[in-house]
């Protein structure tokens, strides 16, 4: 099964590639992972989405908090939280589709970063399921190029999902 | 007053109460070296390899229990240290391991000898530091030393680049150490010890299988208790040999791959399992998911993710082992099971007669010298009272299976690892942390030629130190693999010629004796002990010799083959030279 971790870590050189190689060296999936600052600028903030089995998800954790820089670890799937995710795509459609893409960024509540002659650079923010879902969408009319963000999570007040 | 950071270096050593370590040097560290060379209360033993260096602080570490400390230059010195930090992570030893380092504004130039071993070291060091402004020094040093020797303990490097040590900095030394993100956990959680106590009431079938945490944590004692209170009989990983006696009743010696057949067997037909400090390495299991089939399993770690890493537990228990024994004994006092023994009546009964059937053995020969008969004597000379240091391969498991380990920390061996070299030069560690102990390390000729350099090590700091080499004149358990597996094909496992060892200890300026027949094995031993001197004992020993029992790669633990009944030595033995 899939999940989004979320770790605080000492922000200190070389931590990403503790935790990168923690993955790699014991065959553990990353399928995203994203670094960034928090509030306090000595801590750092990772969100990773990784898949595996219970006993997988369990030593991951286990091994993730035995990391001295590591501060702390939640499994934000077994909490009820907010997870989004961005991507920039670069389409280039043909003239009659020109409004047609345009509409479909409206729909999803998308932005035009950019534009050129030939292209269009939208920028999308949602869950995963949304940027799929425009992805797919844009798709026949010729995405250039696109970059996703990964994922970042946040949990909600209070509860534990039941 | 501001001091230079080598001068720091020097203050930290002497708070940390370090008066020896294990070193070579090189460009980078000679700001410290030119500290060392008139400074009375720090020794640097100068091995003859890195590599020996960091075993040497290994088996000084493990001998002692005090952290081992090791210096070494940038580039190569640093990489030849890694295979014995490798080493020290796999069997939790705590070390720190200083590598110099090219200047900072050169960090990243491809400078001359540099190597970037923070990053090499990453994945086999608990923790490791570049140290980039000499002002951290002192922090770092006293860091180093608390996240090597708390917890699970482990092997730490700090890398001090030479513009660090020659920078200065006022000496702030901090006395006690904050890290929000690293706080080991000591005691065990109440809830699971009281279920581990009922566990412990309620089962018929129990065995405590312990490992190298007894040894770390110093519980050996409370082990003893409870193994005698509750009438549980004890198996012991490679890494927990020593953790209870070999020779106590309650004791069924080494499980695994070649573990005895009455261990074996006990934990096959055991209901419930107390692993204490043990961390399930494969070479202990066998096949997993037939490990222990009818057991509930009762897991004692200080290191969480050792639980339900390799086999289900029923009852984890995140701790220090001997604070977790203390109360699980307090609690079975309290509880007051006053018929433990009739409890366990039938089970021992059991036990002992798996013993009878099966104990463990080997074919003594009149002719040849066997090498289990050679590591017998050295047990019966000494009466168990040795360090015992030994290398990988076959010696290492005759070792592990005839000399009976009734003390802690009195046998050094390479269990995670593995590692061929390990045991010279840990001996001679664990000599200079106990100058007065009778050290031998059990070698094969093949993996004493791996840091047979150290042999200058020994000598010239006249350590005594033992090497009784069982010479097979092959990579013997390579062989035994081979020849039990793979059609007797010898591919590349045959030390057609090895050194004559009498010679080389001689070239060293130490002793060399050799024994060819069996009637020499005992007044050799003698000899060498006699002597003050390092001494190599070469035994020529049948080649052909098996360790057994054997649990064959990937097959469940009870599946154990025996050397056949009165089998002798073919009449065509190998030439001896
Ligand atoms: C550094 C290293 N290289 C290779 C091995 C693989 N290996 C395990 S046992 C062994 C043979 C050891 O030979 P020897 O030291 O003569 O011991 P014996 O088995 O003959 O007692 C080898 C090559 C190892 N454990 N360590
Ligand atoms: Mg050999």
């Amino acid at each position: 099964m899939r999940h989004t971790i979320s770790v605080l870590v000492e922000n200190k050189f070389g931590v990403l590639s503790r935790i990168s190689g923690l993955f790699s060296g014991r065959g553990y999936n990353i399928e995203s992972l994203t670094v960034g600052e928090t509030i306090d600028p000595q801590i750092s903030i990772m969100t990773i989405v990784t898949t595996g089995d219970d006993q997988i998800i369990e030593q991951i954790t286990k091994q993730l908090n035995k990391l001295i820089d590591v501060i702390k670890v939640t499994d934000m799937t077994e909490l009820d939280h907010v997870e989004r995710e961005m991507v920039l795509v670069k389409v280039s459609p043909k003239q009659e589709d020109k409004a047609e893409v345009l509409r479909l960024a409206e729909i999803f509540r998308g932005r035009i970063v950019d534009s050129g002659p030939t292209t269009y650079t939208l920028e999308i923010t949602g869950d995963e399921k949304k940027i799929e879902a425009f992805i797919e969408l844009v798709k026949p009319y010729g995405i250039k190029e696109f970059a996703r963000t990964g994922k970042v999570a946040i949990s909600r007040e209070g509860v534990k999902k039941k | 007053m501001k001091l230079s950071g080598a001068e720091i270096f020097i203050e930290c050593l002497k708070r940390e109460k370090v008066d020896t370590i294990f070193g070579y040097p090189g460009g980078v560290v000679l700001n410290i070296f030119d500290l060392l060379y008139d400074n009375k209360e720090i020794r640097l033993i100068l091995t003859r390899h890195e590599q020996g260096a960091v075993h040497a602080a290994d088996g000084y570490a493990r001998a002692s229990g005090k952290p081992g400390v090791v210096l070494v230059t940038s580039g190569p010195g640093a990489t030849n240290t890694v295979t014995g930090i490798a080493n020290a992570y796999m069997d939790s030893t705590p070390l720190v391991v200083f590598s110099g380092q090219v200047p900072t504004p050169l960090i990243g130039n491809d400078a001359f000898q540099e190597a970037d071993i923070v990053g090499i070291t990453r994945p086999c060091t608990k923790y490791n530091f570049l140290v980039k402004d000499v002002s951290e020094l002192a922090r770092i040093v006293r860091e180093a030393f608390y996240i090597a020797t708390t917890g699970r303990p482990g092997p730490v490097l700090i890398d001090l680049p030479k513009d660090v040590t020659s920078g200065k900095a006022d000496f702030m030394w901090p006395e006690k150490v904050h890290m929000r993100s690293y706080n080991p956990k000591y005691e065990g959680n109440r809830w699971m010890i009281t279920q581990a106590a009922h566990e412990i009431a309620k089962a018929k079938k129990a065995v405590i299988l312990a490992g190298g945490g007894v040894i770390h944590s110093g519980g050996h004692k409370e082990l003893k208790e409870l193994a005698e209170h509750t009438h549980i009989p004890v198996t012991m990983t490679l890494m927990g040999l020593g953790g209870f006696p070999g020779t106590h009743s309650l004791s069924l010696g080494m499980l695994g791959m070649h573990g005895t057949y009455y261990a074996n067997m006990a934990i096959q037909n055991s209901d419930l399992i107390i692993a204490i400090g043990a961390r399930f390495d494969d070479r202990v299991t066998g096949k997993v998911d037939t490990f222990a089939p009818h057991a509930k399993i009762i897991h004692v770690d200080i290191d969480p993710t050792s639980i339900r890493k390799n086999v289900r537990v029923d009852v984890p228990i995140v701790g220090d082992v001997k604070l977790v024994l203390r109360d699980m004994l307090k609690i079975l006092k309290e509880t007051g099971k006053a018929q433990w023994g009739e409890i366990r009546k039938s089970w021992l009964k059991q036990i002992d007669s798996w013993k009878k059937e099966r104990p463990l053995v080997y074919y003594k020969d009149d002719f040849v010298i066997k090498p289990q008969f050679v590591v017998e004597k050295i047990y019966e000379i000494t009466r168990g009272d040795a360090i015992i240091t030994t290398e990988v391969g076959q010696n290492q498991m005759w070792a592990a299976q005839f000399f009976k380990f009734d003390r802690p920390r009195t046998l050094l061996s390479s269990g995670g690892l593995g590692t061929m070299g390990y045991g010279f030069p840990a001996a001679i560690g664990a000599q200079i942390a106990f100058p007065d102990k009778l050290v031998i390390d059990i070698a094969g000729d093949g993996s004493i030629q791996m840091n047979i350099q150290e042999l200058a090590t020994a000598v010239i700091n006249k350590l005594p130190v033992k090497v009784a080499i069982l010479n097979n004149q092959y990579l013997g358990m390579v062989r035994q693999w081979q020849e039990l597996f793979f059609r007797e094909r010898y591919s590349y496992s045959h030390l057609d010629i090895s050194p004559d060892f009498v010679k080389v200890a001689e070239a060293y300026g130490a002793v060399g004796f050799r024994a060819t027949k069996p009637s020499e094995v005992e007044p050799v031993i003698k000899e060498a002990i006699k002597i003050k001197k390092a001494v190599f004992m070469d035994f020529r020993v049948y080649w052909k010799e098996k360790v057994y029992p054997m649990v064959p790669a990937g097959a469940a633990i009870d599946q154990m083959i025996f050397e056949e009944e009165e089998k002798k030595p073919e009449k065509k033995l190998k030439a001896v030279k």
